[in-house]
């Protein structure tokens, strides 16, 4: 039985070169359910970093700020950033980096380790490769990730009890990221 | 380095103004301690009022509060709960919210009551109301229960497991007002 194992990455959505993103144009949001609806909210800016070879290997990394949290009202964007949440003095940005990148499908399947307050977990996120375009000669296209994951393992604990009993917050937590990225 | 301790109740004989003061004598050198003394002063909270100049003692208050690089609070249990004036002041203190003087501050709670169990539950209430706030609460409790009996002739607690859990708060305390570096996976 051979040992060899094939470790070439094949990813031929991902365009080849270097890619940065366009922070203005860009952004990593999140969904969770509080009671009966959902809260939203986004972090800015985004730096993300792209690097996909010739023979296909990708490599994305980035991060966005918690000091820039956007949410419908300021005091719950403080609520945020206080050492309840994320804890922007101490940990101002949450941070992602791909371990392997493959295609499913139509889209990718990009695993990583996701940094929230601290604590590095593995995550896997389902990446949208958009059409590319070139504008003056540089190329750009849009890379759409989404991902699920569980606050409480990150450190984020808050929530309030409601009178029957069930929390207000839930645990699972839907983050996006929309890149515009545009080739170095 | 400057310790901001507020006590909950207002009585001369206040057991968790002692419990601070209790506390004060375990502080390293070079570490300064102020007692707040005007939390009976602090009208209560009516957003009319909250304006600026704030209400004098409101103002000595979130002055002692953003002055102090770490908070200790004794709450006695009023109710289950902790004591009306002590929550009003930190209603005014943590106005406005998004910037207030509590945010990211490191607090740590404490309490002392006549009965067993040493205002445990006033205690959770407290971390909770402070957190909300932004504060940043401990996950630290002393709980002095029959307080009554708890202090020697000289003001320190007499019990010495009771004397080096205080000590293990300040030093929490203490470590807290540190910059801590965590490292972001880039």
């Amino acid at each position: 039985m051979s040992t060899t194992v094939d470790t070439t990455i094949d990813t031929p959505l991902l365009p080849a070169g270097t890619w940065t993103v366009d922070p203005v144009h860009s952004q990593v949001a999140f969904a969770i359910a509080y009671h009966v609806g959902t809260f939203r909210g986004s972090f800015a800016p985004v730096a993300a970093r792209l690097e996909v070879g010739a023979d296909g290997e990708a490599k994305l990394s980035g991060s966005a700020s918690v000091s820039g949290v956007k949410v419908q009202d300021e005091n719950l964007a403080a609520h945020l950033q206080a050492p309840d949440f994320f804890d922007a003095e101490r940990t101002p940005e949450i941070a992602f980096a791909s371990t392997a990148i493959r295609p499913s499908g139509d889209e990718l399947e990009i695993a990583g380790e996701l940094t929230i307050k601290g604590t590095t977990l593995p995550v896997t996120a389902t990446g949208r490769v958009g059409e590319q375009r070139t504008y003056m000669d540089r190329p750009y296209f849009g890379l759409e990730l989404r991902a699920a994951i569980d606050r409480t393992a990150f450190g984020l604990l808050w929530n309030n009890p409601l009178p029957n009993g069930e929390p207000a917050l839930a645990d699972e937590v839907s983050i996006t990221a929309e890149l515009f990225l545009t080739r170095a | 380095m400057r310790i901001l301790a507020i006590a909950g109740s207002l009585r001369r004989e206040s057991h968790n103004r002692r419990l601070l003061l209790a506390a004060a004598e375990l502080l390293p050198p070079g570490a300064d301690f102020e007692l707040f003394a005007d939390l009976k002063a602090v009208p209560p909270y009516d957003e009319d009022d909250d304006l600026v100049p704030a209400p004098a003692a409101v103002a000595r208050l979130r002055t002692a509060i953003a002055g102090a690089d770490a908070l200790l609070v004794a709450t006695p249990e009023y109710n289950s709960s902790i004591p009306g004036q002590l929550k009003n002041a930190l209603d005014w203190a943590s106005r406005p919210l998004a910037t207030s003087v509590l945010r990211n501050k490191p607090v740590a709670v404490i309490g002392a009551s006549t009965g067993a169990f040493g205002a445990v539950w006033s205690q959770a209430e407290l971390r909770k109301v402070l957190a909300a706030a932004g504060a940043r609460v401990l996950d630290v409790e002393l709980a002095v229960g029959h307080a009554a009996e708890r202090f020697d002739e000289l003001g320190r607690l007499a019990d010495e497991s009771l004397r080096e859990q205080l000590q293990e708060t300040i030093d929490a305390l203490l470590a807290a007002t540190q910059p801590r570096a965590i490292a972001v996976a880039a």
